[in-house]
Order: structure tokens, then C-alpha cells, then sequence
């Protein structure tokens, strides 16, 4: 008996074989050069859109020296010099985790992130930082000294009165330090993976478009697309006003002009500076 | 030779204004990052030459 021939072969795994659809869907949804791109849009080169990327550094430092610390255990970080070094590695990548975090959320509600279906990573972002909180303080719970002991006693009421202390007890040391080095830690790594793979399929958020005093000031108009118009070039004089019952979005994808098929070659076409232009990947909203 | 300056193992501080009571390693951190936002804003970004292929 012959095998069937190979095209034969690859088509029937890509449409009937469950690995071959979850390929399929994931390429289609996160092609690679989206997943991992060598270039960015201009405005990224802004030290606001510096402070995700800072808090995943921190984070790989806190994972790191908590392997450490969990191999060497509590006595070695309590006594030994190197072990309290590490501790303190620990702790202070944890602070700095925390406040590039926050940081990071002040800028993106200030650029009101969530816009251009970004949503499930605005929300992603706030579980991690949710779950984070639990992390740490599970964090503080887990060091085996008087102050892990009065912080448990001093929450034990607080969780109780939400109902939780029923299965989730402050003072129970082995439950915390496994939740600390087990069970939140991988909740944390798997949300912020979750928020990366949507920031590459979504793309980092542009700012705000520019208002017409601000273009006026610098010289500029806006070319605005408008339905079945054909589109308004950049010009330094405009000869009629803007239209102003079109909302202009902030999308990149409204204010790029599309293809004109009659331009007008006599249209002056100043440079725009690189803090103007929108030059975005195609966004799939 | 930090804890030399800043004695750790002490009682902390705290800054009581009206019915508002943080710590001043707290306030400290939040005066931190809010520098950090606006230097953030401010602080141009380094240039680098663009590779182009």
C-alpha cells in the first residue's frame, strides 16, 4: 500500500488536526514579525513608553533571586551574608517592580490606553497588578521573622472579615509561602505574559492626536479622511476651514490620509516632524 | 554603610496631616515616582542612528 502524497498529507493536518488549527490561528493572530519586531513607531522613542518593558526587567529579577533564595531556604537568607544579600536583591527588585508599575499605569491612563480595542490589555494590566499586590504581600507573610508574624495577625481580621480567611488563612505559614512561590508567581508571569502578546498583536497605543491650535501653532494642518471625500492635503494655508462636524478620532488609521488617486501635484507637501507622524503597522480594529 | 545614615531598624516615621497618615518612606517612594512620570515626559529620549538594510 503506497502513502498518500505529501501536499495530500500537510493540507489534511492543517484543516483536521487540532495542533494544526491552533497553529493556524496563532500565526494569523501573532505573525512573527508582529511578535517579535526589530522596528517600532516613532513615538515610541519617548522614555513614557520605557516603563512596561522596566517592569518586566524587575519582575525576571525578583523570579531569579527567589529561585535562589528557595534553594538555599530560610536559614541561609537569615544568617549567611550572601543569603541576606540575596534577600535584600529580592526585596528591592520587588520595590522596583512595583513602582515602575505604577508609573507605567499613570502613563497609560494618562494616554488612556485602552483606546483601539486595547481593552483586554488595559484590563490584563490591572489583573497583574491585582495579583502582584497578593504576590508581595504573601511576600511579606513568608520571611519567618517578628515582622512577618505581626503583619499575619494584624491581617488575619481584615481577610476574615471578607469571608476569605475560611480557606485562606494569614497564619498559616506553609499556605502562604506556597501560594508565595507557587501558586501567584505563575498567576503573575502568565497575566503579563497574556498583556505582552497582546500589546504585540494590538500594538503600543499612539498619543493623543494633535488639536488644530496645536498644528496652527506649528504651521501644519491635519489631512483628515473623510467617507467619500476625497482626502484634505497637508498644507501650511488652508483655503477653506476644516471640516468640523467630522469627529477626528485618535485612531492612526482615521487621520492617515489613504491612497489619493488625483492628487494635486501643486499642493505644498511640507516635512511633518517626527512627533507628528503616525506611521502605525495596520492596526486590526 | 546605608544603614549607617538611615538607621533601619528604628521606628518608623510618620507624617500626620489631618485625618491623612503615611509613613515617610511612603511619601518618599510616591515622591519618587512622580518625579519618575514627570522626568519621564520631559526627559528627551537618546537618539540612535537607524540602522536601514
Amino acid at each position: 500500500m503506497s502513502s498518500p502524497p505529501a501536499e495530500t498529507f500537510t493540507v489534511a493536518v492543517e484543516k483536521d488536526n487540532w495542533t494544526g488549527k491552533i497553529r493556524e490561528r496563532a500565526l494569523k493572530a501573532l505573525p512573527p514579525d508582529r511578535l517579535l519586531p526589530d522596528r517600532q513607531p516613532a513615538y515610541v522613542a519617548s522614555w513614557s513608553y520605557v516603563f512596561g518593558a522596566l517592569s518586566i526587567a524587575a519582575f525576571a529579577v525578583v523570579l531569579l533571586s527567589g529561585a535562589v533564595l528557595a534553594v538555599e531556604g530560610p536559614a541561609w537568607w537569615h544568617k549567611s551574608n550572601v543569603g541576606l544579600f540575596v534577600n535584600s536583591i529580592h526585596l528591592w527588585s520587588t520595590e522596583l517592580f512595583f513602582m515602575f508599575m505604577v508609573v507605567h499605569l499613570w502613563v497609560k491612563f494618562l494616554m488612556a490606553a485602552w483606546r483601539g480595542r486595547r481593552k483586554a490589555t488595559w484590563i490584563t494590566g490591572v489583573v497583574a497588578f491585582v495579583i502582584s499586590i497578593g504576590a508581595a504581600f504573601t511576600g511579606y507573610l513568608s520571611q519567618q521573622n517578628f515582622d512577618s508574624e505581626w503583619i499575619g495577625t494584624q491581617a488575619k481580621d481584615g481577610i476574615n472579615s471578607t469571608g476569605a480567611g475560611a480557606f485562606w488563612n494569614v497564619l498559616n505559614f506553609g499556605q502562604m509561602l506556597m501560594w508565595h512561590i507557587v501558586l501567584l508567581p505563575g498567576l503573575v508571569a502568565l497575566v503579563v505574559g497574556l498583556h505582552v502578546l497582546l500589546v504585540r498583536r494590538r500594538g503600543v497605543v499612539p498619543p493623543f492626536a494633535p488639536t488644530e491650535t496645536q498644528l496652527a501653532r506649528a504651521g501644519l494642518t491635519l489631512a483628515v479622511a473623510v467617507p467619500g471625500v476625497a482626502s484634505v492635503p497637508v498644507s501650511q494655508e488652508p483655503a477653506e476651514p476644516l471640516p468640523t462636524s467630522q469627529p477626528v478620532s485618535n485612531e492612526p488609521s482615521a487621520i492617515t490620509p489613504p491612497p489619493d488617486p488625483t492628487p494635486t501635484p501643486e499642493a505644498p507637501q511640507p516635512e511633518l516632524p517626527q512627533a507628528l507622524s503616525w506611521n502605525l503597522p495596520e492596526d486590526e480594529s | 554603610m546605608l544603614a549607617a545614615l538611615v538607621h533601619l531598624g528604628g521606628t518608623g516615621k510618620y507624617i500626620h496631616w489631618g485625618v491623612v497618615q503615611i509613613s515617610l518612606a511612603n511619601l518618599i517612594i510616591i515622591a519618587v515616582m512622580l518625579v519618575m512620570l514627570v522626568a519621564a515626559i520631559v526627559v528627551p529620549f537618546p537618539k540612535h542612528e537607524t540602522r536601514r538594510k
